[in-house]
């Protein structure tokens, strides 16, 4: 139950797009036509549930204050937090590095879909976001972190699709010629955001 | 060559403008406009963190590997962000925790890796320093125009003294808890590219 409800908010009320602004470059970039946003958005969820359980075992085991106590007791008031920062996004270069070797190996045709989306996630603040919450937020175990780094990643799948949807139909409307293009996208991505906004105080 | 100094100070600042007409770094100009005082030193630490990669990184252009140069960038990048993030901890340790993650995301901060792929793989240090600086600037700018309105309308404080007279609360004003929100800093920013662009009609898409 409780990961249910970790699930369902991460998805819904701490939506990485429409609470955080996490990946926001990216999200208006590559949300002009639903087929691409949709590869973009696959990418995203694969990368932040390989990277941020790998970042979560790092921060609990090295980085986090006395976690090195396992290694005998005179590691065990080192606290090497100061290099997360540096550690975490190490992490995500490389595995958007392997996944992308991975994939183009053993799927051509997924590789060519998701072509340059691949090496753009590393930069991607949705990702490194993903794992500061997580290390901001204190899970317990593995499983929550896992469970927080999948419903983030659909959250944002999710927000990227509509608003592709959406920007796929208001190229056929009539906006004022200054407003037009990323001056009504964001207008339209508020407007989504306080939809989104009643989810807010949920709890399952 | 003093002119071309000139354009690339000037230029990010206003003409091409990092975050309304390049749209970069949006993630964090959004997230820590609530108040002035956050949005201040979130745009001086972008400042330090871009002028001081992109000059690192231009000392650097010629002797990076090609293939790997991303991964060396990160690391340029988010030396800085740490040094700017201890900085913060020791000594505006409040301001630090209430930037929280955002502090640390500057290391994704398109504007950071963007100027350096654009312009300091390419340009001397120098150059490359006051480009850094100069698209900073550009930020920190629309960060503090968002932060005012937003605080001005949704607290009635600016810098977290009260601007707002309490004669107008007592005729019934009241602060507009929506600004606070983050849907209103997405709606105020559409409406900034709505006014550069309607002074700079180039900008307008077709």
């Amino acid at each position: 139950m409780e990961y249910l409800s970790l699930f369902v908010k991460s998805i819904f009320v701490d939506n990485m797009i429409f609470a955080y602004f996490l990946g926001m470059c990216s999200y208006l970039a590559v949300s002009k036509n639903v087929k691409t946003a949709s590869g973009l958005g696959v990418a995203v969820i694969f990368v932040l549930l390989v990277t941020l359980p790998i970042n979560y075992l790092l921060n609990k085991f090295v980085l986090s204050p006395g976690a090195l106590a396992w290694l005998g007791d005179s590691f065990a008031g080192v606290d090497l937090s100061f290099l997360s920062l540096i550690t975490f996004i190490a992490v995500i270069a490389a595995i958007v590095q392997l996944v992308e070797m991975i994939v183009e190996k053993f799927s051509p045709t997924l590789y060519s879909e998701l072509g340059i989306f691949l090496p753009l996630i590393a930069v991607n603040c949705a990702i490194l976001g993903g794992s500061l919450f997580m290390q901001q937020r204190d899970f317990s175990n593995l499983g929550e972190a896992a469970v927080f780094s999948l419903g983030s990643g659909l959250g944002w799948f999710l927000a990227i699709v509509t608003l592709a949807a959406i920007r796929e139909k208001m190229s056929y409307s009539n906006v004022p010629a200054a407003l037009k293009g990323i001056g009504i996208t964001f207008i339209t991505v508020g407007l989504m955001a306080m939809a989104f906004m009643t989810f807010m105080g949920i709890s399952l | 060559m003093n002119d071309k100094l000139k354009e690339t100070l000037l230029r990010p600042i206003f003409i091409g403008n990092p975050i309304t007409t390049l749209i970069l770094g949006i993630c964090s100009a959004l997230a820590v406009t609530v108040q002035l005082k956050g949005a201040f030193v979130m745009g001086l630490s972008v400042i330090v963190v871009t002028a001081f990669s992109n000059f690192i990184v231009s000392c650097l252009r010629n002797s990076i590997p090609n293939r790997v140069r991303i991964i060396v960038q990160l690391v340029v990048v988010s030396l800085m962000v740490i040094l700017v993030d201890q900085f913060l901890k020791a000594f505006a340790y409040s301001i630090e925790k209430q930037l929280s993650v955002y502090i640390g995301l500057i290391i994704t901060n398109c504007i950071v890796m963007g100027r350096i792929e654009a312009f300091g793989l390419g340009n001397k240090p120098i150059p490359s320093f006051l480009d850094g600086l100069a698209n900073g600037a550009g930020y920190a700018m629309i960060l503090i125009i968002i932060a005012f309105f937003r605080e001005l309308l949704g607290s009635g404080t600016l810098f977290g003294f009260q601007v707002i007279p309490q004669c107008l609360y007592d005729l019934g004003y009241m602060n507009n808890g929506l600004v606070i929100l983050p849907p209103m800093a997405l709606i105020l920013l559409g409406c900034i590219v709505w006014v550069q662009r309607s002074i700079q009609k180039d900008l307008q898409e077709k």
